[in-house]
């Protein structure tokens, strides 16, 4: 069976939405033990769009944004991509490495450290994320190393989107809302399995047969 | 004044002249230009996946480079374009990331580029220029007044082919 994104009856969705919130909670928490500050997050959004809408998620698709990819082993194969815009991403660093949010030089330059801090922001966020994941399903997941790339934001989203073409002609991403003080910081999340991997993730869930 | 038409992912469109058709931030996916300089009659597809054949839902035309050139000359020769005349130019199909191991998500934009190039082949329509593979994001832009393809990039400079 494939599945159809378009296709998802309520009870589907708020599988994936639970999946996402419980994620996205265990993330907040790992990130407000790295950061040693409180970190809240709103109850995060589960979305199925059109690929011609895709490239707009984040605005226009050519926007600078950055997009961390880490490959997933184990019961499922697939990849999870975290995408933050530019703006964001700075704020995270700045976070981070203890820097005032002012510090704001330009955009698209992230030295050696700025890089490293943002991969250590995925990983944080992709090894809770899916270490709920594992826990619910009980399934075996193991993400690998992320690799970090800053181009347009509709080149950034190609990458997930064509692994969802394989499937069908929508995409399913998680936004998720983080708040760290006044400071507020999107980050969409797509957990993108393998042609195959779907269904086990889904059957392991108890959605479908 | 001009009359720009944007092409999303998955998409194709094909215009008379006046017009740009444009798509942005092509990534591991496959822009496919094709015009007519004679009737100026220009298309545009954005492909995502390089052949129908391995999948099963095929609902959608332009997400394959197989099928959507076959769409987008259909379009085209309807807007009263002539096949023989028509000549292309492809950009995208990079590997947007590095991964030391090779999978098929990351070979996906060379794969795309090697479609697209084997179904014009077949189809007997020249490749008159490319701007294919890297690892950057793309922007193009068609215009049929001179059937010049525009690829801007953020970080790689501004091409005209």
């Amino acid at each position: 069976m494939s599945l159809d994104f378009n296709k998802l009856d309520n009870f589907q969705i708020d599988v994936l939405k639970e999946i996402g919130n419980i994620g996205a909670g265990n993330a907040a928490t790992a990130l407000a033990k790295m950061l040693r500050r409180k970190v809240d997050m709103d109850v995060p959004k589960v979305k199925v769009l059109k690929f011609q809408e895709v490239s707009e998620i984040l605005g226009e698709a050519d926007i600078p944004v950055v997009g961390l990819l880490l490959r997933v082993m184990g019961d499922i194969k697939g990849s999870i991509m975290f995408i933050l815009e530019n703006e964001a991403a700075r704020i995270w660093v700045n976070i981070l490495m203890g820097k005032p949010q002012t510090e704001k030089k330009g955009y698209l330059n992230f030295d050696e450290i700025e890089v490293s801090a943002l991969k250590e922001i995925a990983n944080i966020l992709s090894g809770s994320y899916l270490s709920a994941l594992s826990s619910l399903t009980g399934l075996n997941i193991l993400p690998s190393v992320p690799e970090l790339a800053i181009d347009m934001a509709g080149a950034i989203l190609s990458v997930p989107a064509i692994e969802f073409g394989k499937l069908g002609d929508s995409v399913l991403y998680i936004e998720t809302e983080y708040l760290e003080g006044d400071t507020r910081v999107v980050g969409d999340f797509f957990l993108v399995p393998d042609f195959d991997s779907y269904d086990v993730l889904l059957k392991a869930l108890g959605v479908i047969n | 004044m001009e009359n720009i038409v944007k092409v999303g992912m998955a998409d194709l469109k094909a215009l008379c002249h006046p017009a740009v058709l444009t798509t942005l931030g092509l990534g591991s996916c496959v822009g496919i230009a094709l015009i007519d300089m004679r009737t100026k009659v220009i298309g545009l597809a954005h492909a995502m996946l390089p052949d129908s054949s391995q999948i099963n839902n095929k609902s959608n035309n332009a997400k394959f480079v197989d099928t959507a050139v076959d769409a987008l000359i259909i379009e085209m020769e309807r807007l009263g374009a002539v096949k023989s005349g028509i000549v292309a130019k492809i950009a995208g199909g990079a590997q947007m990331f590095s991964f030391s191991q090779a999978s098929d998500l990351m070979r996906i934009g060379y794969r795309n580029v090697i479609a697209a190039k084997d179904k014009l082949r077949q189809l007997g329509i020249p490749l008159v220029a490319e701007d294919t593979g890297g690892s950057y994001g793309r922007t193009i832009e068609l215009d049929s007044a001179t059937g010049i393809l525009l690829v801007k990039t953020i970080g790689h400079g501004i091409k005209r082919i």
